[in-house]
């Protein structure tokens, strides 16, 4: 086994921390009941559910469980927020204000909101506390300031009306956020949400529902007036479906799997043809050139497909290199797998936690098999890591072929698929046969294959010698079974407008 | 040297300010020259210098009594409008602002051929910007706001009347963390100052609200000089048109409020008072006797709704001008005179049976003196109102949707207020038409005056789609 910081290396696994007693994030979870029209109570059933610790498979704690008749509930208080309270009332300055309170306010306290995250996801602390927290308390100042700036048109028309087009919000927003990035997916979607003077009802994903609750009540601190933004965890097969399915619930935004945004998008059209923003999966490929400097290009490949413990949408999950530097980019992609630093995310120093939960941790080694069964190189990893909770030795396979599971299929986990390619026209028809569009990587110094590429690529973010740049403005979102719509940014904002055109005739016109 | 700056309620001296002049000008250029060229201010994010814009908001916030009471002292009008209505609009102008700091973007652009194109919205560089004396925070705001959110550095003239809240207001922007030489302010007189900024070759862009004689004189200093881009906010005689199915109390109160605001020291003043026959008598005696209970005073005292005129100069045109309209037989229907023996003020003055051709129709006055017309149909008012060389706002009076929407077109001004005026928010765009101005300030309309366009182009190898 491995000894504590332990520097003994064996071919297939990792150098890295061992998995002792986990550290105590030593913080206390206050509240774990449901967040309707401002208070915290428990689900109409009364039923709880236990969220996990991915390090040891240990319950953290137990949250109310909502379900059907929490929807209404929360639905109800977010309609009356809408229809008659003072949030759509009040000057877009004023929203404002409240947006930017609370983002003070949530910076005042990154560091409990950062450990809230990292015991419920397995995220590094690290990454959580300097770069997600941030992340979001700038999201939130982004979108404050756009509350006073949503601009409709004035219109020409063909014949003796004065036109204008008014972009009002939608009313109640359903918004459904996964596990992998609980807090910055909150910020993606409450941000412009509640910028166009929406209110929300969100449901959490089931095996994070801790930090939403804690910035909420932050929320309500800052003044949010009670039922603009109701937070319900729940499941998916109930409340998120149930939210899918309100009639009265005017616009919904998922971001999850592709096979769960297929069922959202069909209970959307079955109840009131809500508008969908969908966030689905990708299969991104990360494509390294023949004029690539090698050492950049693993690195940027390796960040691209193993952040998050391999848990984007975007991971850059095919590496497709040209064959001039596939060997030296191989023998490097897999020398640093070896030394990437899994354990203990409340450790200093760690690069990988665990994966989620039990459910991701078996798909994901099954993938893992199944690599090894059709005949690619296990390179690295291959295996659990550790005896307890959900950890996964950083695994490389070469030599992939595109018909391969592990080519096709999301992982969504530690697991990089190495292929090789000869040309441009080869890599491109390549990289677009996927069902997926989500994001893809291009490692060129070259300008024609840079803009070549950008265009020929069939996705919603190419990063060209970058990857997994997210800031505030930069509009996300996928081409095809990726997704429908764009996040972030000012196209984020299209999400939760509704245009109405006002046509009223003119007398006289001094000019048309 | 020094000068100094007056207490308009007594023209007693409040404290001399240093002289700013061409030297100085020179330095100050060359300090925020430095500053764009080589300092942190346009390399660090956005987001970086929103924070900045936001910080210095908050920190106004806490100093708002102290510029409401400097505000009202070296300016004159009531402390009220200046710590309940102007120091907030200031402070909600720079949160409007800082928003717009990390949002502007360019534009990818479809080419005619195998071109790869996009504009790059960028900095302006060296923004001069000469600002009056009628609103100093509030113009302050309306200038410095979008400058600043645009990445460009700044050599602010301040107007000589009104020196002191722009100093206290940029020693706090440097609080909040603004690095030196983004913003720099220099007190001084338009000939000297004034002209040196428009006339300097290193400054990219000249900004100038004032009178139209003097927004020629900028114009063709910056011809002259280098070309810089000019934004210019002039004078108005401002139609104020109230039709013949208007609630006459609702249109006297208003029309009143829209000329007598700021002691009538507005650009955009609503001092052409047309009002249609069937209800001219009515309206006329209620607009008589509101500007005979208009309470004029010591602006630091409750209730006061007039302060004194800025100073001597402008004190002595307004009376020239009510001279000018009693002489050419306009009614003087109430007021006519100075108020009081010092200081400044002016009697709160009504006109009626003014005709167009009178000085006090066509001329701005800058002063509380309401000048009532009569019109007879919508045609005949619209010509009147716009025959002008100004052209900045207009009101209208009216509770027919075809009236106002037949106004609104007609009218040539920057601003049409129907059934209000003077409303500013920050995302409004104001300007003027014809000779009361060149751009707009205000809202998205802005951040083109601080901008320059780039656009970039690459050549495209076997595009996928063009």
């Amino acid at each position: 086994r491995f000894s504590s910081w332990g520097r003994r290396i064996n071919s297939f696994s990792t150098a890295a921390a061992a998995i002792d007693e986990p550290i105590h994030p030593s913080i206390q979870v206050d509240h774990t009941q449901l967040l309707i029209n401002g208070q915290f109570i428990d689900a109409a059933s009364g039923r709880t559910f236990p969220t996990v610790d991915p390090r040891t498979g240990d319950v953290i704690v137990r949250v109310a469980e909502g379900d059907l008749e929490d929807v209404n509930r929360a639905v109800a208080a977010a309609r009356k927020a809408f229809d008659e309270g003072p949030w759509p009332k009040m000057t877009a300055y004023e929203r404002s204000r409240i947006m930017l309170r609370f983002a003070d306010l949530l910076e005042k306290h990154t560091e409990e909101v950062a450990k809230l995250e990292t015991w419920d996801n397995g995220k590094p602390y690290d990454q959580a506390a300097k770069i997600e927290i941030p992340m979001v308390v700038r999201m939130f100042r982004y979108y404050a300031g756009w509350a006073d700036k949503i601009h409709g048109f004035t219109v020409p028309a063909d014949g003796q009306h004065h036109v204008q087009t008014l972009h009002e919000p939608y009313g109640v927003c359903g918004l459904i956020i996964p596990w992998n990035f609980p807090l910055l997916l909150y910020s993606w979607k409450v941000g412009p949400a509640l910028a166009c003077g929406n209110t929300v009802v969100l449901k959490t994903a089931e095996q994070t529902p801790l930090s939403a609750i804690y910035v909420s009540k932050l929320f309500h601190e800052a003044g949010l007036p009670p039922g603009v933004l109701n937070v319900v965890s729940g499941f998916g097969p109930t409340a998120g479906a149930a939210l899918s399915s309100h009639m009265d619930v005017n616009k919904l935004s998922f971001t999850g799997s592709t096979a769960t945004g297929k069922i959202v998008l069909t209970l959307a059209a079955k109840s009131n043809l809500k508008p969908v923003t969908l966030e689905l999966g990708g299969k991104s490929p990360f494509i390294v050139c023949k004029d690539a400097d090698v050492d950049k290009a693993v690195e940027l490949a390796h960040s691209a497909l193993f952040f998050n413990q391999g848990q984007c949408c975007c991971a850059g999950s095919r590496t497709l290199v040209h064959e001039s530097v596939y060997d030296e980019f191989v023998e490097k992609a897999k020398d640093r797998a070896l030394k990437r630093v899994v354990g203990d995310p409340f450790k200093t120093g760690i690069e990988q936690g665990p994966q989620i939960d039990n459910e991701q941790f078996k798909k994901i080694l099954k993938y893992i098999r199944s690599g090894i069964e059709s005949g690619a190189t296990l390179e690295s990893g291959g295996e659990q890591f550790g005896s307890k909770g959900y950890y996964i030795q950083p695994t490389v396979f070469s030599n992939v072929q595109d018909d391969m599971l592990i080519a096709k299929d999301e992982i969504f986990g530690p697991v990089q698929s190495i292929s090789k390619f000869k040309d441009l026209e080869e890599v491109v028809q390549r990289a677009n046969a996927s069902s997926y569009g989500l994001a893809a990587g291009v490692f060129t110094q070259n300008i024609e294959t840079a803009n070549t590429l950008t265009r020929a690529l069939r996705v919603g973010t190419v990063w060209i010698n970058c990857y997994d740049i997210f800031d505030a403005a930069v509009p996300f979102g996928g081409f095809k079974m990726s997704g429908q719509g764009r996040e972030k940014g000012i196209y984020g904002l299209s999400s939760y407008l509704q245009v109405k055109a006002v046509v009223t005739p003119l007398k006289n016109p001094a000019w048309l | 040297k020094t000068f100094p700056t007056y207490d308009p309620r007594t023209g007693d001296v409040i404290a001399n300010v240093a002289e700013g002049d061409a030297e100085d000008i020179d330095r100050a250029v060359a300090a925020a020259r430095k500053a764009f060229d080589e300092g942190p201010w346009p390399k660090m994010t956005p987001y970086e210098r929103s924070r900045i814009m936001l910080r210095f908001a908050d920190l106004v916030e806490k100093h708002s009594e102290e510029l409401a009471a400097l505000e009202t002292w070296n300016n004159g009008k009531p402390h009220e409008q200046a710590a309940k209505s102007e120091l907030p609009m200031f402070i909600r102008l720079f949160h409007y602002y800082a928003g717009w700091a990390d949002k502007i973007h360019g534009l990818t652009v479809p080419a005619d051929g195998p071109h790869h194109v996009q504009t790059l919205h960028e900095p302006i560089g060296v923004a001069g910007q000469i600002i009056p004396w009628n609103f100093p925070l509030l113009m302050f705001a309306w200038k410095v706001g979008p400058a600043l959110a645009c990445g460009n550095t700044i050599v602010l003239k301040t107007a000589e009347q009104t020196p002191l809240t722009a100093l206290y207001v940029a020693k706090l922007f440097h609080e909040a963390g603004l690095p030196p030489g983004v913003l720099n302010v220099v007190s001084g007189y338009g000939p000297t100052a004034g002209a040196a900024l428009a006339g300097h070759m290193d400054v990219d862009k000249v900004a100038f609200t004032g009178s139209t004689d003097t927004g020629k004189i900028i114009l063709e200093l910056a011809a002259k000089s280098n070309l810089k881009p000019v934004t210019l906010e002039l004078g108005g005689k401002s139609p104020f048109i109230i039709c013949e199915d208007a609630d006459v109390d609702k249109a006297v109160e208003l029309a009143h409020f829209a000329l007598f605001f700021n002691q009538g020291q507005c650009c955009c003043a609503g001092s052409r008072t047309f009002v249609h026959e069937r209800v001219y008598d009515e309206f006329l005696e209620k607009a008589k006797a509101r500007a005979l209970r208009r309470v004029v005073g010591d602006p630091f005292r409750k209730g006061v709704e007039q302060g004194p005129q800025i100073d001597t100069e402008q004190f002595e045109k307004v009376l020239r001008y009510i001279r000018a309209g009693i002489e050419s037989n306009a009614t003087l229907e109430c007021g006519g005179d100075r108020l009081g023996t010092k200081g400044y003020f002016v009697q709160p003055t009504v006109f009626s049976n003014v005709m167009d051709d009178m000085l006090i129709a066509k001329d701005e006055i800058f002063g509380p003196v309401q000048s009532i017309l009569k019109f007879k149909d919508i045609d005949e008012v619209i010509r009147r109102a716009n025959n002008t060389r100004y052209g900045l706002a207009a009101g209208v009076f009216t509770k027919s949707v075809e009236t106002a929407n037949t106004l609104t077109r007609a009218l040539r001004a920057g601003t049409v207020w129907v059934n209000c005026f003077d409303v500013f928010d920050a995302a409004i765009p104001f300007g003027g038409y014809k000779m009361s101005g060149i751009g707009r300030e205000k809202g998205i309309y802005s951040l083109h005056n601080y901008l320059q366009v780039k656009a970039v182009v690459t050549p495209l190898k076997n595009p996928a789609w063009l």
